[in-house]
């Protein structure tokens, strides 16, 4: 079994809990599944492994009508048939009209590759549970060639999810699950200063200092993300806003809040006082 | 003590499996506990525990079974003696024999004894990744370029106090329906039905087609196939109801999202049904509930949500209505009859939780539709009575 020491990267800062968690699931050869809420660097976590072990990375977007097969294969009839009617090509072989997807292709690379399952909750309820033979066993079957393909080098399979529904059971059992906790204040200090290296120190500070008030408050039907944090500063400093305003009168809170019932709240809670 | 901590974590109410425990001991043998209780901590928890929502869970089932002994407790031994004298949580099933057996435990024991061994030798100057002071990125104290911190000297503060700290107390679901959830059991919510609509192409068809047509391309098209359901969604507004009202708003969006339903129509009451069903929450705009009957037929589902907590002259005399102003001329129980034999496959949906059903009327509401909680579980029991695939079973009279 090989041993991949994944260590982060210059961009990517992992945390060692997050280090040890990407290198069992390699060690393992189990998909490590990340969940954490928006912006919280699951997907480019894929990326700095890829990077850091100096791997391929292949990547499958998950979207709402994915379906588990188009990740292994797709037979393509309708070129085939095509072929047929005109006679453009040799027909007996099959195996050309066989096109792989992301899954399939990870497993039949010559060297250890990194594939990532992106957004997992985004396709049908099902789906899941539809790669787990697949994921368990790393290998396929092609039911149009007869043919069984195993994985030479199982990937580092690396998948995420947005926390927005309960992956199925099974599923989870065959997972190595690791939770990207939002960033404390500290740390999102840190990210600020890499989209807005230049950002005052005082301004910088009143905004965390708004931003985690409000993302306590309990009434919030959606919590403002990392992205959202960033644009509000951008608009704070083009629209040259004062510090002092931003605690008076928190300005552009429509860049931050994306629902009028959360605006609402935060409104009638800033109102009351609550910021001190 | 690997078999005690098992039993421990599922004493907490997490649902740890022989598979995922067998590979916590697998990832311990081929090194990566490194002999230190953090990294234990975090090891378990990643291999063991599946949902965010079970941290703090996971936090107070560490702390009390660590509690005491971390400072004399050496997991390097305590796993050597496990490896020697594999003891098992229970019986296991055959796919967790095979488990067990594809992990060679022999080739294990082996593989760990020479990582101690190794360790022993270069101890404090290693470059391998277990021990302190080395070379190895892991470990702590140590000067590799990327030197990361694990565990140790953490502030002085061990994985028990860290767990104790009960970072993830947030994280608990207590598990509230979101839209979300609810929406997606909704979505179970289908009969598929040929129908009418634009056609499209039938592959499979047209292959047949075409090879028996010897290879001259014969397109075979279809009609799509439709959801047939019909959903009426009753819902009860005001009064006892009031504290479910996000509940109910978050069923409401969903249902109202859902556009997967041949038809879909809601309307509100209060307290039960009687003469006039309403479109809005305040109950001004109505319509008269015998045409909305008229409307029906067995086609239709009904699903009401209420508490089906009221006074019994509420729901069986005439006249019982709670508004003081309305005299209902049919009782209430007569027209949610009305409903059931309108649309027999319906059903009623309870926020209340199932433990304090005493209510009168809530029996008697059960004789006439089946009733679930409106939970994830209740929502998916009582869809799958609409779809037909779960007996549609009323209390008996």
């Amino acid at each position: 079994m090989s041993f991949h020491a994944f260590t982060g990267t210059d961009t990517y800062l992992a945390s060692p809990e997050l280090r040890d968690s990407v290198n069992v699931a390699s060690a393992l050869e189990k998909p490590l599944l990340v969940r954490g809420e928006p912006g919280t660097g699951k997907t480019v976590l894929a990326e700095a492994i890829a990077e850091n072990l100096v791997m391929e990375l292949l990547t499958w977007n998950i979207k709402s009508t994915s379906k588990a097969q188009e990740g292994l294969y797709v037979y393509d009839t309708v070129q085939r048939l095509n072929d047929a009617r005109f006679g453009d090509r040799d027909i007996t072989d099959i195996s050309q009209y066989i096109k792989y997807g992301p899954l399939g292709e990870s497993f039949l690379k010559d060297q250890r590759v990194v594939l990532l399952i992106d957004e997992i909750d985004k396709a049908d309820m099902e789906f899941p549970n539809d790669l787990l033979h697949e994921l368990d066993r790393m290998s396929f079957f092609v039911h149009e060639t007869g043919r069984q393909h195993a994985a030479r080098f199982r990937p580092i399979v690396v998948i995420t999810s947005n926390n927005e529904k309960e992956l199925p059971d099974a599923f989870l059992r065959r997972c190595v699950f690791h939770y990207i906790a939002f960033p404390d204040k500290a740390e999102m200090e840190d990210i600020i200063r890499v989209h807005h290296p230049d950002v005052e120190d005082e301004l910088l500070r009143q905004v965390l200092l708004r931003f985690y008030w409000l993302r306590d408050l309990p009434e919030l039907r959606k919590k403002p993300s990392t992205s959202e944090l960033i644009d509000w500063i951008a608009a704070l400093r083009r629209g040259g806003v004062s510090t002092e305003s931003i605690e008076s009168e928190l300005p552009f809170l429509g860049v931050l809040m994306k629902r009028e019932n959360d605006l609402e709240a935060v409104m009638a809670a800033h109102r009351r006082g609550r910021v001190n | 003590m690997f078999v005690d901590f098992f039993y421990h974590l599922r004493g907490y109410g997490l649902k740890v499996t022989i598979t995922e425990w067998l590979s916590l001991m697998k990832a311990l043998a081929i090194g990566h506990s490194r002999a230190d209780l953090h990294v234990f901590y975090n090891l378990a928890r990643c291999l063991m525990v599946k949902r965010e929502a079970d941290f703090d869970n996971y936090d107070r089932a560490f702390a009390s079974f660590f509690m005491g002994v971390e400072n004399h407790f050496d997991i390097s031994d305590e796993l050597l003696e496990w490896l020697s004298k594999p003891e098992l949580p229970r019986e296991l099933t055959d796919e967790e024999r095979a488990k067990l057996e594809a992990l060679d435990l022999d080739e294990l024991r082996e593989r760990f004894k020479e990582l101690l061994d190794e360790q022993k030798e270069r101890h404090d100057g290693g470059d391998r990744w277990i021990g302190t002071g080395g070379m190895s990125p892991f470990g702590h104290g140590g000067e590799h370029p990327t030197g990361v911190r694990i565990g140790g000297s953490g502030g002085g503060r061990s994985a028990v106090q860290v767990a104790t700290d009960r970072r993830f107390r947030n994280l608990r679901s207590d598990r509230i329906l979101d839209t979300r959830q609810i929406g997606l059991a909704l979505r179970r919510l289908r009969k598929l039905d040929k129908d009418e609509g634009p056609e499209e192409l039938d592959i499979d068809e047209t292959i047949d087609s075409s090879a028996r047509n010897a290879g001259e391309i014969d397109l075979v098209f279809r009609p799509p196939k439709r959801n047939r359901i019909k959903l009426l969604l009753l819902i009860d507004v005001g009064g006892s109801m009031d504290p479910h009202t996000l509940l109910c708003e978050r069923l409401f969006s969903a249902a109202h999202k859902a556009n997967h339903f041949k038809k879909f129509e809601f309307k509100f009451f209060h307290n039960c049904v009687y003469e006039n069903l309403y479109t809005d929450i305040s109950r001004w705009k109505g319509e008269a509930t015998s045409q909305i009957l008229k409307r029906l037929d067995h086609t239709w589902s009904v699903c009401l949500v209420g508490d089906a907590w009221m006074s019994p002259y509420e729901l069986t005399h005439t006249g019982g209505a709670i508004d003081y102003y309305h005299t209902n001329q049919v009782t209430g129980l007569d027209w949610l009859r009305k409903f059931r034999d309108r649309c027999p496959n319906s059903i009623w949906l309870n926020p209340e939780p199932r433990r304090i059903w005493n209510a009168p009327t809530i029996h008697l509401i059960r004789q006439v539709f089946p009733m679930f909680e409106l939970t994830i579980d209740g929502l998916t029991e009582g869809i799958d009575v609409l779809r037909g695939i779960r007996p549609n079973r009323a209390l008996a009279a």
